[in-house]
Parts: C-alpha cells; structure tokens; sequence
C-alpha cells in the first residue's frame, strides 16, 4: 500500500433521519498514511457521517468506496470486514468486563485465544499501557480511551475514526493521544479524527475536510489554514475570535462562602476550608485540574449537597442549610454540564417544552392544578429564536439535539427564571467556536445585568478573557483569588498544581482572601 | 412430631419443588443475560406443561404398550417446542417490535396460563372428567428412580438419590449453564448483548439473533420445569390450582436471589422450596398465619435485593441493558 493511496473514499452520501437532513451530498477523501481532520460546529453531521462508515447508519443515497471499489457497509460487521475502527466519543466498552474481554469481543473464537499477546505486541509497538484484567468500571477516561484503540487496532483496523477523542483529556493525556496518532500514521494507517478545537486540527491533521449544517464545505491542506480561515469555513461567515469582558460597575456581595468544608461521595473532603465570594455585576472563574472539587462546590450551593461546615450567605441568609427548592427560590441558579451532558439539569426523552416546564411549573401552579403547556410552549419558542437552538420543532426530545443545542436549552432556561446568581460548570464543555461564543455572550449579557456568576472552566485562555477575578481550586483548597486581566497563564498553572500558595504569602499580612470588606455576613454571626 | 423428625420430608417436598424452579430459574437467567426482560416465565411454564401432558396422552392413547423412553422423549420435546414458542412471541414482540418488556412478559403470563387450562379442562372431558387422564406409563418413566444403589444408603440415599431423572438434569442443565456464560466465547458475547448492545453491536455481534436465541432456549428450558412439574409431582394430572403459576413467579424471584448466576440457582431453589412449604412444618399454625410462612421466598428475595444494593458490587447488579428495547439507529 503506497504512503498516500486512498483508503475511503465517499461520494455525495446523504442521511436523512425524518425530516431532518443530517448529512446531504458529502464528498470524502480518506488516505493511507495520513491525518483527516473533520471539522464542524454541533450538529453539523460530523459523527453521523462517520457512523456510516463504522456500519451503525446506513446512507440513504450516495456511494462509498473503499480502495476504489464501491461497497456496501450494512453492520458493523460489514466495517470490521473493511478493518474499519472506529473510537466513539461514547466508549463502546462493557463497563462489567476486564480489558481483555471487552477486546476479545467480536472476535472470532480461535483469535480470541492468544489475545493476551496480541495486545502486548500492540501496546509495546506504540506505547501504550493498560493492564489487560483490569475492569473497565475501574478505569477513568484516559484508560478507556486507550483500551477503545487498543482494541480496534487488535481487531486489525487500518482506518481509525476518532470522535472527539480530546474531549475529555487533560492536555497532557492529549500530547499522549497525539503521539500515538503520529505513530499509527507512520505505520500507514489512515486517521480520520472529529474535534471542534482548531489548535488541534493545526497541531495533528494534514488535511481538513469541512462540514456545515450537514453540507461539505471543502478540504483544505492544514499547513495552508489558520484558525481564522477554518472559523470561516466552518461558520460561514467573518467571526471575531475575541472574547469581550464588559466592565459592570460592582454591586455589593451577592453570594458569599466562609470556611466552607465538603465530602464527597467516598467521604474524602473535597472542599476544605473556602472562602469567596461573587459581586452582583461579576464574574468570578474557578480554576483547577479537573475532581478538585468543582463539582461538590457546585452541589453544595444548589443544596444538592449537605456541608460540613461553614456558612453560605444570600444577601443576609445563611442558605447553607436550604433545600435546593428554597434555595433556587432566592435566585440561585445551578448549571452544571457533566461530561455526557445531559446527566444533569435536563430529562433527555422529554420534549423542550416539558424541560422548560420543569423549572417553571411553580409559578403556574398557583394559578391553575393544570400544566400550562401553551405557555410552556411560546417560552421554549423564545428560547429557541434567542439562543439560536437547532432543532426540528419545541416538541422534540431534547436526546435528539446535538450537544450545543442541549446546552443552549439549559442555559436558556435556567436564564428564564430570572436568577441573580448563575453556577454554571463547564457550560462550553464539547461546544464549537460559535456555539461557545454565544454562550460567553449570553453569559456576559446577564454580568451587565448585575447577576453575579461562577463559571468553572476548563480553559484557562477562555477564562483569563472572560472572567474579572479567577480562584484556583488544588485539592479543595484555595490557592488564591487573582485578577484575571493581570494574572499570567504561568502563574495560574503554578497554582493549580499547588506550587504556589498565594493566601499563604497573604496570611502574613493577616488578611485573609476571598472574604470582601463590606461582607453581608455580620460580626457576630461568624 | 419434633421439627427435625419431619425434615427429610420436607428436603423431599423441597427438592420436588425446587427442580420446578431451578429450570425456571435458569431459563430466566439465560435469557436476562442478552437484557430480555422475560416476566413470562410463568406463562411459558404452562405451556410446557400442557403440551407435555397433550402430546404423551394422545401417545399412550393411540398405543397399546406406550414405551417409556418414547414418552419422555415425546413430553420434553413438545413442552421445549411449546414453551420455546411462546419465547419466539416474546422475542418478536420487544426484539423486533420494540415492545415494553414488563407489559409483554405479564400478557404472555396470562396468555400461557389461559391456554394451558383450556387445553387441561379439554383433555380432561376427553379423559371423562376431572383427575381422569392417565399418562401411567410416562409418569412411572418419569418418576423411575435413577440410582439403583437408592435403596442401600438409608435416609440419605432417600433424600438424594431416590428421585426421577429429571432432579439430576436439571443441576446438570445449571451446571451446563454456569460454564456457558462464565468461560464460553459466546457466553462472553451474550453478556455483552445484556449489558451494552451498542457495543456488542459494534463489535460486529448479530444483537438481534443473540437475545432471540437465548430468549426462546431460555423459554424451552422454563418449559421443561412445567413438564416436570406435571409429569412427576402431579403424576400426570391436569389441575387449574395455580401452582405453576406461582412456583413460575418463584423462579423469576430466584433469578434476583442469586444475582443472574446459575450456580447459585442450584442450592438456591431447594432453599425456596424449603421456604415455600415450611408452613407445614411448623406447629401450632392456623390458617390465618400459614400465609405469613407462604411469603418466606419473597421476604428472602427483598433482604437479598437490599444487601446487593447497599453492597453495590457491580458483579452482583442485573445486566445493564435488562428490559431496554435497542435500536440500532437510536440517537
């Protein structure tokens, strides 16, 4: 096989799932021995289109070749046939089985024997390391991602689709990922890899194949694209990639945290000892490598979550002992986007309009014993016009809208109800350019309109433009809370791996940070 | 009469009781494991039973000298055919047409139960009235006792040699099963189908064709358990008292009770047919308080559901996938 003889190639492939055009008309080239990246925002048919290649869609018009010869892929069967592999960005893995059980799936009885072996050779020739008799409910992320490719290259693929395989990495777990990439590339094999983050695209791919709105947009050579041009290409339009940080004029403390203690599930603390709090007109970041205890933070002031000790001030109430229903009352609201999404905040099969309901139904309740769906119904119509949400009608199950259209509803919603402090994690986590700037929009138009918001990030570029003071979190403890126009990526990375303590060198000057000098909280109930 | 006096008799009763139910169990837990939902086990324990019973009557009716083995032969084969089929409908039903499993398992329950005793009460009129059917020459072949050496070891040749082949078949058949699921490459993709179709799916496994098969040879087997029931216990007579309903119901609270392993089924059901009848054996109890002793298997079943529930060992949870239809496509 020559280095750069074609491997698949698709030729005007169309999906259509009811009315809903997912993919029309698309043209592909994918190579032996080289890196295709696919590019396009939420629902642009990305993974839909790949899905026809791995056997678990089957296109409704168009033709797939594959080394020049036209097929026809009906199962994943048909794929395997075709050494097809594909790593979803939902893991296709038993969590009840060990590593070598989930690889020994599907294959045939006699190969399946010496599996052990097989996958020794693989993980020695590219360096991977898993332990095959580990289970997979033990693994985290990382390790399943490993184990996914693991097992496509011990299934004997030579066309490796990855579907957002850096979602849910660290950044050196993706330097990891990228290395094998490489590797495999070297070997021959060819590489399709979906993301949404351009750094990427430029860092690993040498082709870029664009998708809008389910149309084929053009492939271009990556070392003749930028960031701008492939923005571009994928939104259709000239963007701005700066990110605005209106200046509000600071109200007084909306939300206060003192000497805040949480565990955790396991009974470990995971907040210890915090103190902060959120200006109405603000937006306070919260930095930290990822289980540093965002999450329970989170739980926490929604009352999902009972405390240790501490206090959590509203206005002059200690709401530390509130139930969540009491809690969002006083114009709390929580939005936290879990890794898949929909976990929390929304029922996947109901429709928009129900989950609209869901937050509003007390307010109608006084009036009438009945839903009031017709109101429901224009709500999820604003909600929809406003933030732009994708979707074939207000009636469709919000598990059917891809992931920034999701978010976008619970965001909207949760904007609906007229908060005056936002808690939103990860709200961009899996989002495209687009979708991701008009939620900093949303999110800053709230800011103006003196709402006080926690926003825990990921992205610390994102969140040094975003946010006017960030507090990093290293092990449930406050390393400090510095100002986000000045504060250097340098110096935050120091802090997040506990190198730096700032209320160290400030508990010198006896002055503890996170506590603001015209507190809510009165003396003498501290 | 001292409670332990009474024993053996009890282990007898038990044992009988308990081979009804371990092949329920079994069946049941065969076709969970590919996430098939199957709350018909009853129903298809009738349908073994009553198609067992119809086809050796019509045997030995139209023979002078019915032979033994052509009896057992003929009675497995129609209650495995007969309850395999009422699997096939279930199969059909939530596999190809997506429906709930808990509504379709309880409609072929009732399903079962209904033709079951419209046939029973036929076969009855042709026998010329109730309790007249006779099926002698399948019930003794049934009931032979298979270990000769029974008689020469007292009580406990009694208690664990003296029974009919069936007893012995049916731990092989759970033995057979632990192995199949535990160390076979298909039983590795079977499990695979009952907790990540998507993934079995996408390993190139035929979803469909493993939860139709496991569903209907799941259900034959549960049909075996009514033939026995039939052929053994009640010694070839058709009664409408319900029994098979309950012990079908008994055998599907079997399956939580040993968290879908077929090995523990073994012990585990002379445990509940111990637990089922050992309101007989307790004194002093009126009619009032037997139903109290009547409900031991259930308690039992709830105390395991709490213990594997707070243990949450991931081992001891049922498949992930039970009871959810899959679509391929779904999105």
């Amino acid at each position: 096989m020559g280095q750069t003889s074609s491997a698949i190639e698709l030729r005007n492939v169309t999906k259509t799932f009811g009315s809903v055009v997912a993919n029309k008309n698309i043209c592909l080239d994918i190579r032996y021995g080289e890196v295709l990246a696919l590019l396009g925002e939420n629902g642009s048919g990305k993974t839909t289109l790949m899905n026809m290649l791995s056997g678990i869609y089957y296109p409704d018009g168009g033709q797939i070749y594959y080394r020049g010869e036209p097929v026809d892929i009906r199962s994943p069967k048909d794929a395997h046939a075709l050494r097809i592999g594909m790593i979803h960005q939902h893991f296709k893995l038993v969590d009840l089985f060990t590593a070598a059980e989930n690889i020994r799936l599907g294959m045939p009885g006699s190969a399946g024997k010496n599996v052990a072996a097989q996958i020794k050779e693989i993980c020695d020739r590219y360096g991977f390391e898993i332990d095959p008799d580990q289970k997979v409910y033990n693994m985290n992320v990382s390790q399943k991602q490993t184990l996914e490719i693991v097992k496509v290259l011990c299934h004997g693929a030579d066309v490796l689709i990855l579907d957002e395989p850096t979602a849910v990495l660290t950044l050196q777990e993706t330097q990891k990922l990228f290395r094998v990439i490489k590797a495999m590339k070297e070997d021959g094999k060819a590489i399709v890899i979906i993301t949404h983050k351009l750094n990427e695209v430029l860092e690993v791919s040498d082709r870029v194949s664009i998708l809008r709105r389910g149309e084929y947009i053009g492939t271009v050579e990556t070392k003749d694209a930028t960031e701008l041009s492939l923005t571009e290409m994928m939104v259709g339009q000239k963007v701005d990639l700066n990110i605005d940080r209106p200046l509000v004029e600071k109200k007084k403390p909306l939300l206060e945290i003192r000497d805040l203690t949480i565990r955790d599930d396991e009974g470990n603390v995971a907040i210890d000892g915090v103190n902060f709090y959120i200006r109405g007109g603000e937006m306070l970041g919260v930095a930290g490598i990822a289980g540093c205890g965002q999450k329970e933070l989170c739980e926490a002031i929604a009352g999902l979550r009972p405390i240790e000790s501490g206090m959590m001030v509203h206005g002059d109430e200690d709401i530390s002992r509130m139930s969540p229903k009491e809690i969002s009352a006083r114009g709390i609201s929580m939005s936290f986007i879990p890794e898949d999404r929909l976990g929390m905040g929304l029922a996947p099969s109901l429709s928009i309009t129900d989950n609209v309901l869901l937050k509003s139904y007390k307010e109608s309740e006084r009036h009438s014993p009945f839903v009031d769906r017709k109101r429901g119904r224009e709500e999820a119509n604003v909600i929809i016009d406003e933030l732009g949400v994708i979707t074939p009608s207000t009636e469709t199950p919000v598990r059917r809208l891809s992931g920034g259209n999701v978010q976008k509803v619970l965001l909207g919603r949760e904007i609906k109800t007229n908060p005056n402090v936002i808690v939103t994690a990860y709200p961009v986590r899996g989002l495209d350019i687009n979708s991701s700037y008009l939620i900093y929009k949303i999110l800053n138009e709230q800011k103006m309109s003196g709402v006080g918001i926690l926003f825990i990030g990921e992205d610390l570029d994102v969140m040094m433009a975003l946010c006017d003071k960030i507090m990093v979190l290293f092990h449930g403890k406050v390393m400090g809370i510095v100002n986000a126009a000045t504060a250097t990526k340098e110096q935050l990375g120091l802090m997040m791996t506990g190198s730096l303590d700032l209320t160290q060198i400030k508990d010198t000057e006896s002055k503890k940070t996170g506590i603001a000098q015209d507190s809510n909280i009165k003396e003498e109930t501290v | 009469m001292s409670f332990f006096q009474t024993l053996p008799a009890l282990i007898q009763v038990a044992i009988a009781f308990g081979t009804v139910i371990m092949l329920g169990c079994c069946g049941e837990i065969l076709t969970e494991k590919s996430g098939n939902l199957n709350l018909g086990i009853p129903g298809v324990m009738y349908l073994g039973g009553i198609a067992s019973l119809t086809g050796v009557f019509f045997y030995e009716r139209s023979t002078e000298n019915p032979n033994g083995f052509v009896c057992i032969l003929i009675a497995t084969v129609c209650a495995f055919l007969a309850a395999a089929l009422g699997g096939l409908i279930f199969s059909f039903l939530t596999t190809t047409l997506r429906a709930n499993h808990n509504v379709t398992g309880l409609t072929l329950t009732i399903f079962g139960a209904g033709v079951a005793n419209f046939f029973g009460g036929s076969l009855n009129k042709l026998a010329g009235g109730v309790g007249q059917i006779s099926v002698a020459t399948t019930s003794a072949a049934f009931r032979t006792v298979l270990f000769p050496f029974a008689g020469d070891l007292g009580v406990v040749g009694q208690l664990l040699f003296s029974h009919g082949f069936m007893v012995y078949a049916a731990i092989l058949i759970a033995v057979a099963m632990q192995i199949f699921l535990s160390r076979s490459h298909r039983g590795l993709h079977l499990r695979a189908v009952g907790e990540n179709p998507a993934t079995a799916d996408a390993a190139g496994i035929n979803v469909s064709i493993y939860k139709y098969l496991s569903t209907c040879i799941g259900c034959g087997i549960a049909g075996l358990g009514g033939m026995y029931y039939v052929m053994d216990y009640t010694k070839g007579t058709w009664a409408h008292d319900g029994t098979i309903e309950t012990l079908g119901w008994l055998a599907v609270a079997l399956v939580i009770f040993t968290t879908w392993k077929p090995k523990n089924a073994i012990w585990g059901s002379y445990l509940f047919g111990m637990l089922y009848w050992m309101y007989l054996y307790i004194p002093g109890l009126s009619r009032n308080t037997q139903p109290l002793f009547k409900m031991l298997p259930y308690v039992v079943t709830i105390a395991v559901l709490i213990v594997i529930s707070i243990h949450k060992k991931r081992e001891n949870q049922p498949p992930a996938s039970l009871g959810l239809p899959y679509f391929r496509e779904e999105r």
